[in-house]
């Protein structure tokens, strides 16, 4: 045990002297995440609320042949831009970006109104550009009401009740919680949670393995009066240690950098406090010897420091891909499924997060399952380091 | 004392080690001398446990380093191939970390590592991060950190190799005084200069096998070359290249 704690000691100490690792580790992962995320999120809550508030715009062409239809439109908050085009013109100021919407009245528009023929509006716009989708489907529902709103002043004229032109009526009911929308902005979370922890192991389970041997102070290591297993769980351990800092820094700087981020319109607790960040940090906890002893396994035994990189990288997707499958056939908490490293962290960091209760048999399942996941990993790790292929 | 009967070390089909058996004396220098590729190495990590040889024992102060590799490690320092040291600690720091390694405790420890730094002439640079160490400096760290817990045995694995002549010299200087001191060293070397200056006993392999053991002076007599190149190469036959 004095052993381990010797080289736990070591190798966190001189890590610490390590710019890169305390770069990657303590800095980049945890504090960069965070920020890029909740500006992110931010910039695009924005944009979304900047766009359901702006005005319709409108250009029409002769708005003086319909001055009834242009005052009910600027009632409903149609910014309305006079312009005379003929159909060639609204055509190529349409295909030239100068408007997104033109509404054409007809010369004869006037006259069959009054006629009670149907009466004649042109509306273009180009279908295949998705940014003025709303702006079209709003003006479309406006003329589509004004429509409605003359047959039914014809109708009552005729001294009928213009109830006999609705003879259903159709309410949609929207059964979704606000919080099934922000989904995806769960799913992001933990899954920048759970990597930003794994790359803060990632260069010391490089360095103290493929590092050392690349050294050339392997082998004078593995004379020393120590079982090599003890040296590699000291190993694991100082790994652990950063990844557990790295693990608790990102989730601060997550609590702190939500607090700028209207997550409200989302429905979801802007508690992101201080006990809901030691939460998710108790729920992660348990993946971080899953996770070093991965790494440390991987990076053991490859032939230099660059390839142990490479080969990495791919590990530190390993623990990501139960989230993605998660995302894509939407699964739930089950309790098979909360036997299952990382997927059950997501499951629990979700639930915290979406203010529902977590049952306690869920919670020791996950612990229990990925600590032992982890165990198993370290004893490998263990017998793979006294074998002699370790040398390299 | 070091004493190595019948070793023999496999990788899949290649033989490295066929035969070596070798005795080393405490108060003695001996050389492990062959070409690149003999099995001077694979011996020598036998030796200091890294490897288990297929067949063989070797005994480290009358402990088989291949049944209790653990007590064996007790009785001997080792300089590996390359003498890495860790670059993001000191001299100082890399000496203790050995000394923590092999159950010193603390005020043991760092006594032992400031007579060490005294005895290697390393005050100037002892608590310097080794990142940017010269290959003297470096040697010097290894050293004293391969013989932080006053091994009677030190195995030493083409320790000059790659170093520079200032380096070279510093290294001869310490394992004379090691010698004086009584321990017992056994180091390899495909230089013959070095071999010829520094060693009592030589061991000469080739092919995996021992096929000469003696002071320089009997190789000498032995092979009827008046000097030890000529002698070596008589002895390892003259086909083999020296690489």
């Amino acid at each position: 045990m004095r052993a381990i704690l010797t080289v736990f000691i070591k190798e966190f100490r001189e890590n610490l002297r390590d710019k890169r690792t305390l770069l990657s580790a303590l800095i980049l992962g945890p504090l960069f995440g965070p920020l890029l995320f909740a500006s992110a999120l931010s910039l695009s809550i924005e944009r979304g609320a900047a766009k359901s508030d702006r005005p319709v715009a409108l250009a029409v062409s002769h708005a003086d042949r319909a001055p009834n239809l242009l005052a009910f439109l600027h009632q409903y908050g149609v910014d309305v831009q006079p312009v005379t085009f003929d159909d060639a013109g609204a055509r190529s100021s349409i295909r030239e970006h100068r408007q997104t919407v033109v509404l054409l009245i007809t010369a004869d528009f006037g006259k069959q109104l009054t006629d009670g023929e149907p009466a004649p509006l042109l509306l273009y716009a180009d279908s295949s550009d998705s940014t003025n989708a709303r702006n079209l489907s709003r003006v479309k529902v406006l003329l589509e009401q004004y429509s409605v709103l003359i047959s039914r002043l014809r109708i009552t004229a005729r001294g009928i009740d213009p109830l006999v032109l609705s003879p259903i009526v159709v309410q949609s009911v929207d059964v979704a919680t606000p919080a099934g929308r922000s989904v995806v902005f769960l799913g992001t979370l933990s899954y920048l949670i759970l990597l930003t922890m794994l790359m803060g192991g990632m260069y010391l389970a490089i360095d103290t393995t493929a590092g050392e041997r690349e050294r050339g102070s392997l082998e004078a290591l593995l004379t020393v009066p120590v079982k090599r297993e003890q040296l590699i769980y000291g190993k694991i351990m100082a790994t652990c240690a950063y990844m557990t800092l790295s693990l608790s820094l990102t989730v601060t700087a997550f609590a702190i950098a939500l607090q700028f981020v209207g997550l409200e319109q989302f429905g979801m607790t802007v508690n992101f406090g201080p006990f809901v960040a030691l939460k998710i940090i108790a729920f992660c906890w348990p993946l971080v010897p899953v996770g070093a002893a991965l790494m440390t396994i991987v990076a053991a035994f490859t032939r230099s420091y660059r390839e142990a990189q490479t080969y990495l990288g791919l590990v530190l997707l390993v623990p990501t891909l139960p989230l993605v499958f998660a995302g894509m056939l939407g699964l739930r908490p089950t309790a098979p499924l909360m036997a299952v490293p990382s997927l059950s962290q997501h499951f629990l960091i979700t639930s915290l997060l979406r203010d529902e209760p977590i049952s306690a048999v869920y919670f020791a399942l996950s612990v229990i399952a990925t600590l032992a996941v982890g165990a198993v990993l370290m004893l490998i790790a263990g017998r793979l380091y006294d074998r002699e292929a370790l040398l390299g | 004392m070091i004493e190595a009967g019948n070793l023999q070390k496999s990788f899949g089909k290649v033989t490295a080690v066929r035969d070596v058996s070798l005795r080393a004396q405490d108060g003695k220098i001996t050389g492990l001398l062959g070409p690149n590729g003999a099995g001077k190495s694979t011996t020598l990590r036998i030796l200091y446990t890294v490897l288990k040889p297929d067949a063989g024992d070797a005994l480290i102060d009358g402990v088989s380093a291949i049944r209790d590799p653990l007590e064996a490690r007790r009785h001997m320092g080792v300089l590996s191939h390359g003498a890495g040291i860790y670059p993001n600690l000191t001299a100082r720091e890399n000496i203790l970390y050995f000394g923590a390694l092999h159950g010193l405790p603390p005020a043991d420890r760092a006594t032992r590592a400031a007579e060490l730094i005294g005895l290697l002439e390393m005050e100037e640079f002892a608590d310097r991060i080794a990142k940017g160490f010269s290959q003297g400096q470096r040697i010097k760290t290894a050293l004293a950190r391969a013989i932080i817990h006053r091994p009677r045995n030190v195995l030493l694995d083409e320790p000059t190799n790659g170093l520079d002549v200032m380096a070279v010299r510093t290294l001869r200087k310490l394992l004379l005084r090691l010698r004086e001191e009584g321990h017992c060293l056994l180091f390899s070397s495909h230089v013959m200069q070095e071999v010829g200056v520094l060693c009592d006993e030589v061991v000469v392999i080739a092919h995996g096998t021992v096929v000469a053991s003696g002071t320089p002076d009997d190789l000498r007599t032995r092979t009827g070359e008046s000097n030890l190149e000529d002698a070596f190469m008589h002895l390892i036959g003259t086909g083999e290249g020296l690489g």
